[in-house]
């Protein structure tokens, strides 16, 4: 069996993962896939420290999270989308109108 | 029962206050005096059934709910009738009713709203002074206490649109307030001293404590309440807000101003008799307050020539000459006085109404004058309410005044006597000199301002088609006297005047004093039922024994005053009767003093240099342009100023980026959790 410290790992390697694309990748749509990953490493953890208690816990709230996800993909993609028609761009450098 | 005597009133001011626009005057007028009327009846029904018992059971108490209850402290809403109650509720019904009936004639030209607005007041004071007199301890009194002020305030006030008229409402509302607010702290300190406000249990609490010896809780106590009392009873220093609420119309003065709210004072210290007398500074305090105000208001009513001021500056004097009774320990006698001055101060009032609405609002006495035969029954009303007032012997005030100086003279304060004396020779002098110069004389009337006085009236010409001419020469013959309403009042009270005081008629005379053996058991505590039994007897038994002793003393000091009131009146006979040129030339070897006299010995400007402006100067420059200009608006400006300093450089955060706000997003994450993880 695999213990839990290898899972956590990869958590956390998919997690720093997922935070450097959405530090550095200039795509808005590369941005909202980091964000994915982020979520994804965080729904790997929920697993497995649900799995090493024995409990069920963990995959339910990865339900969640899933859903969650599945829910901000949708409304991110259409406000990228929005975006894209207005500007003919995705470098989230280029909307920087809302501010004082 | 007894509930239903102040519920009475405060019906008919409910009616008139909310229908009385739509109602008739008839109706509205007819209404608050039939409440009157009624409450009058429930208040005899009451008196009789506390008269049928035995002297210490004399009370009846009614209990309509608990009003505070706040751990140990209790207080019920408690009606009590006892002989000093009923004394008052019998002169505020009674007295009362006379002066509504009266005021349905005096006050009928004005229009219905008003007249409905001015009955509805005048029921609301009436409830609430019998609340402040029916209330059995201090917070049930001071609800009646601070209602009568304001329908005071209202009353006076009442011709608003006159600026004197509701300056001189604030006047005495803001006068008061000062009096109210010692009141409150005395009012506290004897809950503080006793853990009760219930009259008769404070009165039980302090019995068996001997007299104070050193100025102590008891004394300041009491000076508080007697603070309060000046401000209401109109005594030195808080006297000046009386003259000027003569604004008012006529019938209020005589009710509120003369014969009862004024007396509320003198009612509070005998109502807390037994705590006054363990008192005894604040009794010598009180006595020579009373004393010393009689006396200066006497000389300034001399000299004032408002017939309504002459009568309101008598009133203060006749207040100080209760308080006088007061201070000495003679509550008996006070209340005796408080009683007879009801009737002639109201007649006198109520004669000066009649003089005034014949003469269409002419209230300066040097104006009037041979008013005698134009209107018979109010000379002749007003002429007996005078002689009531002078002390003339056989009528009201001659046995109460009589009562007091006698009290004065016996309780060892010599001076005060004298000071009481001088009062009463200048209390016949100008009550008469009053008399002499409206109704005697020539006729003065008309003589200033002829012209004007017919352009002024129009619509009385139209009425009667006379020409001009012959108006002004029979200017008598439109003398109306008294309409019937008013004329009924006055007569009714002319003949208390006569007769109220055989009430008390003393033991020197061959009376028994009834009033004050009447009112004894108010003025003991009333702690062991069987015990107050014994004691009202042996008190009434060594009363009499020493009355006996003193009737000689008595009937000699009687045949002085008896002198003095007659010297008065002769005084006044011979100046403003025969030698009218001496009044003038007394005034021109004396012009200081009668320029002080004249300007009520400049109180009021004095008041208004030492208090006014300096309170408006500080409010004006201190508090307004100071403080609340520089610190309050200066602490909520600069608030302002601090926010949009800190944001205008807090903003340039907001920079729109999303990355950027993602970074800070992260790095602060980083940093909590970092904390947590590395403490």
């Amino acid at each position: 069996m695999i213990p839990l410290g290898h899972y956590l790992i990869v958590s956390a390697l998919l997690f720093a993962i997922g935070t450097a694309g959405v530090f550095l990748r200039r795509n808005l749509i590369t941005i909202l896939l980091s964000i994915e990953i982020m979520l994804n490493a965080v729904n790997l953890t929920f697993v497995a420290f649900g799995r090493s208690q024995g409990t069920v816990d963990g995959q339910i709230i990865t339900f969640f999270v899933m859903t969650v996800a599945a829910a901000e993909a949708a409304v991110g993609l259409a406000i990228v989308i929005g975006l894209f028609r207005h500007r003919e761009s995705l470098n989230p450098d280029a909307f920087t109108l809302l501010k004082w | 029962m007894i509930a239903l005597i102040p519920l009475f009133p405060l019906l008919g001011f409910v009616i008139n206050a909310s229908l009385g626009r739509r109602l008739p005057k008839t109706i509205s007028g007819g209404l608050a005096s039939l409440a009157m009327l009624a409450s009058f009846a429930v208040s005899l029904a009451v008196v009789w059934q506390v008269a049928s018992r035995a002297p210490a059971q004399r009370f009846v108490e009614q209990t309509l709910y608990t009003w505070i209850a706040s751990g140990d402290f209790v207080l019920d809403l408690t009606f009590r009738v006892d002989p000093l109650a009923s004394v008052m509720i019998l002169v505020i019904t009674g007295i009362g009713s006379l002066i509504h009936i009266y005021s349905t004639a005096y006050m009928h030209e004005e229009r219905s709203g008003e007249y409905a607005r001015y009955f509805s007041y005048l029921n609301l004071f009436a409830a609430f002074m019998l609340v402040l007199v029916l209330g059995a301890n201090f917070l049930v009194l001071f609800v009646g206490w601070e209602g009568v002020g304001l329908c005071s305030y209202l009353l006076i006030g009442f011709w608003f649109e006159k600026k004197s008229a509701s300056d001189a409402g604030k006047k005495a509302f803001i006068v008061n307030r000062i009096g109210d607010y010692a009141f409150i702290l005395g009012t506290l300190l004897v809950f503080v001293r006793f853990g009760t406000l219930d009259f008769q249990r404070i009165a039980s609490a302090v019995a068996p404590l001997g007299p104070e010896s050193m100025f102590g809780t008891l004394s300041v106590a009491t000076l508080l309440l007697f603070i309060g009392a000046t401000g209401k009873s109109a005594q030195i220093p808080l006297y000046v807000w009386l003259p000027d609420a003569m604004e008012g119309p006529t019938p209020v003065s005589a009710l509120i101003h003369a014969a009862t709210m004024v007396t509320a004072g003198v009612y509070m210290i005998g109502r807390n008799a037994v705590l006054f007398s363990h008192a005894p500074e604040t009794m010598a305090v009180v006595a020579v307050i009373g004393a010393s105000t009689a006396l200066m208001a006497g000389t300034i009513g001399l000299v004032q020539n408002d017939i309504k001021r002459v009568l309101a500056y008598s009133t203060v004097s006749q207040l100080g000459y209760m308080f006088l009774a007061m201070g000495v320990g003679a509550f008996g006698a006070g209340i005796f006085h408080l009683y007879t001055h009801a009737f002639f101060k109201a007649c006198l009032f109520l004669g000066s109404g009649a003089v005034i609405h014949a003469l269409h609002g002419e209230q300066d006495i040097r104006n009037m004058g041979g008013l005698k035969a134009g209107l018979p029954i109010t000379y002749w009303t007003f002429l007996i309410g005078s002689l009531a007032i002078a002390g003339v012997p056989g009528l009201a005030g001659f046995f109460s005044k009589d009562e007091i100086l006698f009290e004065t003279f016996a309780h060892g304060h010599q001076i005060l006597w004298v000071i009481g004396i001088l009062t009463s020779l200048l209390t016949a002098t100008y009550m008469f000199r009053l008399v002499f110069l409206t109704f005697h004389g020539e006729r003065r009337h008309d003589a200033p301002a002829p012209e004007d006085a017919e352009e002024e009236e129009p619509s009385r010409l139209s009425h009667q088609p006379a020409s001009g001419a012959s108006h002004r020469h029979d200017a008598g013959s439109h003398l109306h006297d008294a309409p019937t309403a008013m004329a009924l009042a006055l007569i009714v009270l002319a003949f208390g005047s006569v007769l109220a005081g055989y009430a008390g008629v003393p033991r020197a005379l061959g009376g028994h004093n009834a009033l004050g053996a009447w009112l004894a058991p108010s003025f003991t505590a009333r702690s062991v039922t069987t015990l107050a039994d014994q004691q009202v007897g042996q008190v009434g038994e060594a009363g009499g024994a020493g009355e006996t002793g003193a009737a000689g003393l008595e009937l000699s000091l009687m045949v002085v005053s008896s002198i003095i009131a007659i010297v008065g009146i002769g005084l006044a006979a011979f100046i403003w009767l025969k030698r009218r040129e001496v009044a003038d030339k007394a005034a021109a070897a004396f012009p200081g003093l009668y320029r002080l006299l004249l300007n009520k010995y400049y109180v009021d400007e004095v008041y208004d240099a030492a208090i006014v402006q300096p309170i408006r100067i500080v409010s004006q420059e201190g508090l307004w342009r100071g403080i609340d200009v520089h610190v309050i608006d200066g602490a909520v400006n600069g608030v302002a100023t601090i926010v949009d300093g800190w944001s205008s450089l807090l903003r340039r955060l907001q920079s729109g980026s999303v990355r950027a706000y993602a970074g800070s997003l992260f790095i602060g994450v980083v940093l909590i959790l970092g904390y947590y993880l590395w403490r």
